[in-house]
């Protein structure tokens, strides 16, 4: 290799919907940023350089951690890996770079190749057609690869900027979205099931803080359910930097209904009183929206007119990012985002103790209100949140919040 | 007593596990050289070493196993530590069953076999084996003359448990070796002794058992440590061929911490302390069939020495209160009291239990049943505050959901 420094490696992160943003980019820019700085190492770098991120990390640390991290922050389009070479360089340092990509790429089978330059920095002598070509040149001949500008195997991308050359051979995918924080705060039903998880990561993709609610019925219910939902919030708190989870007392709520509610309607008017009880703690959380993971027509409680009296108590937006998703498209998602393996662990739900035999399916709006008649609902709801419990999780564990002992919480 | 609890107060469950007795955790500390006294005494060593400190982890080890060779009357080389129950019950069926191949496919077991057991059984099943599982009456025990009956020519193996694990059945394990001694001589007897050790006699070297699995765990020692006895003349074929350690049973350095502990829990098991975990156990029956005349015992009678292991109560609460057992679990759980529906092992799965099933329970009663157990540390307090918590706590779950 000929001419000025020595490369270095880093990662760009490059979004791209986030740049769309007008007059609040900055404030998207600087929440992105955040973001990348809580999941990469300590001692990383993280600088906004012309609608990308430039990310150094610390001595030591392998691509790969830097790469995983980036890949959870939400608002990351693509990353990738790539040399940057300090300008003054000459053509020669290019090429050589290039040619390392290219060896690399032909030992794993690639056969044919592209080079994608291109110029942020207009005054550089060379446009970019000839910079295709003079570095192409030179990777054919150290290679035998053949270009191939159609579909080429490997394609070497090459940003001239004005302080220096940055070139890359692969671009890995982001989760996209929105940056965490930019969008407000929503709270997400978890039941331990498979979609609940899935629809608050959804959710939060798009910006969302994350708080959460799971309603406990013990002792119908054991710890262990309990503890798969906070491991779900773990999870979710790897992508968001932490879940506030509500641990509701739902015990009393459940006994009620049970009581005083007629079987077939049970299953509705539980989940009315889910809704309900979220919405309370939505204004402990200051949480703008309620989320939950329900798809139509999935179980008995999911038809549309189920949905609609169900989600006629609630008063804010009902945020149901699964309700057109199919069951396979659910749990694909769910393996990928690493809720899947929790969420199937062998704990008992209480639902399948107290579920009515024969769940009414489509009930109308004036018997579900008829059968919620005998139930103090305001009392109910004020008592069961009063004993419940709140914790901040994030992806190394949970502790009670606000912390004991007060704080600044 | 009825000041307010800080924590744990009745664990009832030992059956799944046992808190470590101060004489194993004292045996284990010794070994593991984390403090300035154990690691200058150098008893962490490798017990394989040459060293005079490899020598001496290498005596903790010869201790421990004299230890648990006095338990089954056999001799310390009769004795190959394993990583506990389930690893001694695989080495002791596949090993005696790969050794005999040539002579049978055939094996005798029951339907109330502990998972570890049954799991190597299956394995024996989907090889191509005929496995025999023999009934056991109400009481969940067996007669010797079903077992008679049920041996072959070519039977190779004979596999049960001293002690069932759920419902506390003691089988006439004495008797069943004669019986197998005289209709399948080439047969061998395995018992699974995990429940049996430290809690009824278990001289198995006398009554010519020819294996028998042991775990540390149950009897105050640590989890991770156990123990096969392996009769003298009895060959088996070890699963990985060729280490060192352990007279080539098992390969890898030897859990030295874990052997030591456990070699310490069972010296201190103290002669005549079996009596004393039966008669706190009938205490807590007598106790909660004062408040809870309902309930109903499932398995051997508890009064009976010979019928019923000392340590375990399997009671059914459906006529008290008709709530699945995971609930009146949970519900006793909130008053401090720890116990298990069927066995840990299989607590979380949603099958009722099969060795219930095996000894005819049904419906309400089979899925309303909770398995209450004592161990060596038990205390009588723990005994009386279940017997107070337990109607308490029953009448403070609202029924509102019966048993499917």
């Amino acid at each position: 290799m000929t001419g000025g420094a020595p490369a270095e490696t880093l990662l760009l992160g490059h979004y791209a919907e986030v740049a769309l943003k007008g007059g609040n980019r900055p404030l998207f820019e600087r929440a992105l940023q955040r973001s990348a700085r809580r999941q990469l190492p300590a001692g990383s770098r993280v600088e906004l350089r012309g609608s990308r991120l430039l990310v150094r990390l610390p001595e030591g640390v392998p691509a790969e951690t830097g790469i995983a991290a980036l890949q959870r922050c939400f608002g990351i389009v693509s990353v990738r890996p790539a040399r940057r070479i300090p300008r003054p360089a000459d053509l020669g340092a290019l090429a050589g770079a290039a040619v390392d990509e290219a060896r690399r790429a032909l030992a794993a089978g690639a056969g044919s190749f592209k080079i994608a330059a291109q110029r942020a920095d207009k005054r550089y002598p060379l446009r970019s057609p000839d910079l295709n070509r003079e570095i192409g040149t030179a990777v054919a001949s150290a290679t035998g690869m053949r270009v191939d500008v159609h579909h080429p195997d490997l394609e070497i991308g090459l940003d001239v900027r004005e302080d220096a050359f940055y070139l890359w051979g692969a671009v890995l995918p982001g989760p996209g979205g929105l940056p965490t924080g930019t969008a407000g705060r929503a709270l997400a039903l978890l039941s331990g099931g498979i979609d609940s998880p899935v629809a608050a990561y959804l959710a939060a993709k798009r910006g969302l803080l994350l708080s959460a609610a799971y309603f406990h019925t013990f002792p119908y219910t054991g710890d262990g359910t309990r503890r798969k939902v906070v491991d779900l919030a773990r999870t979710l708190a790897a992508y968001t930097g932490e879940v506030r989870l509500w641990v509701g007392h739902f015990t009393d709520i459940q006994l009620a209904v049970q009581e005083g509610v007629p079987e077939p309607l049970r299953t509705v008017v539980v989940r009315r009183m889910m809704l309900r009880f979220a919405e309370a703690l939505c204004r402990r959380e200051r949480a703008g929206a309620l989320v939950t993971g329900d798809s139509l027509g999935q179980v008995a409680s999911q038809t549309l007119e189920a949905l609609t009296a169900v989600g006629e108590v609630a008063a804010l937006p009902l945020l149901r990012p699964l309700i057109a998703a199919d069951k396979t498209e659910i749990v694909d998602l769910a393996r990928r985002i690493g809720t899947y393996e929790i969420s199937i662990r062998p704990f008992d739900d209480c639902c399948t103790l107290f579920a009515p035999r024969h769940p009414r399916t489509r009930p109308t709006r004036a018997e579900v209100r008829e059968a919620e008649g005998r139930l103090d609902v305001d009392a109910l709801i004020e008592a069961a949140a009063a004993r419940s419990e709140r914790l901040r999780v994030t992806p190394d564990g949970e502790e009670p919040y606000p912390p004991p002992g007060g704080g600044d919480a | 007593m009825a000041e307010a609890r800080a924590g744990l107060f009745a664990y009832l469950d030992n059956a799944a596990t046992t808190p470590v007795l101060p004489e194993a955790a004292a045996a284990m500390a010794a070994v593991l050289g984390a403090d300035p006294q154990s690691r200058s005494d150098g008893l962490f060593a490798n017990p394989s070493a040459v060293h005079r400190w490899g020598l001496a982890a290498a005596e903790r080890m010869a201790e421990a196993r004299r230890a648990v060779a006095a338990h089954v009357a056999a001799s310390e080389a009769e004795v190959v530590f394993t990583s506990g129950g389930t690893e001694s019950n695989h080495l002791a069926v596949l090993g005696l069953c790969r050794a005999a191949a040539r002579r049978g496919r055939h094996v005798v077991t029951t339907v109330i076999e502990h998972r570890s057991l049954l799991s190597a059984c299956d394995a024996l099943a989907a090889d191509g084996w005929e496995v025999a599982r023999l009934p056991v009456g109400p009481d969940g025990r067996l007669r010797p003359e079903d077992v008679s009956a049920a041996v072959r020519r070519d039977t190779v193996l004979v596999a049960l448990a001293h002690v069932n694990n759920e419902v506390g059945a003691v089988q006439p394990v004495r008797e069943i070796a004669a019986a197998v001694r005289a209709a399948a001589p080439a047969a061998a007897l395995h018992v699974d002794a995990v429940q049996a050790l430290c809690k009824v006699a278990t001289p198995y070297a006398a009554w010519g058992v020819d294996t028998a699995a042991l775990s540390a765990h149950k009897v105050g020692g640590p989890k991770g440590a156990g123990a096969l006895f392996v009769r003298r003349g009895v060959r088996l074929l070890p699963p990985v061929p060729g280490p060192e350690q352990e007279g080539g049973w098992r390969p890898g350095t030897e859990n030295v911490p874990g052997i030591a502990g456990f070699g310490a829990a069972l010296r201190a098991d103290v002669v005549g302390r079996e009596g004393g975990i039966a008669a706190l156990k009938l205490r807590l029956l007598e106790g909660l069939r004062a408040s809870l005349p309902g309930i109903a015992v499932n398995g051997p009678d508890p009064a009976d020495p010979s019928a019923a292991a000392p340590h375990i109560l399997n009671l059914s609460f459906a006529d008290v209160a008709p709530l699945p057992a995971e609930v009146l679990l949970h519900a006793f759980e909130a008053e401090g009291i720890a116990c298990s529906a069927g066995s840990a092992c299989s607590a979380r799965r949603p099958e009722p239990s099969h060795v219930l099933l095996g000894l005819g329970l049904r419906g309400a009663r089979l899925r309303g049943s909770l398995r209450f157990s004592l161990g060596p540390s038990t205390l009588p307090e723990e005994v009386e505050w279940a017997i107070t918590r337990i109607p308490a706590a029953i009448a403070r779950v609202p029924q509102a959901v019966a048993p499917r």
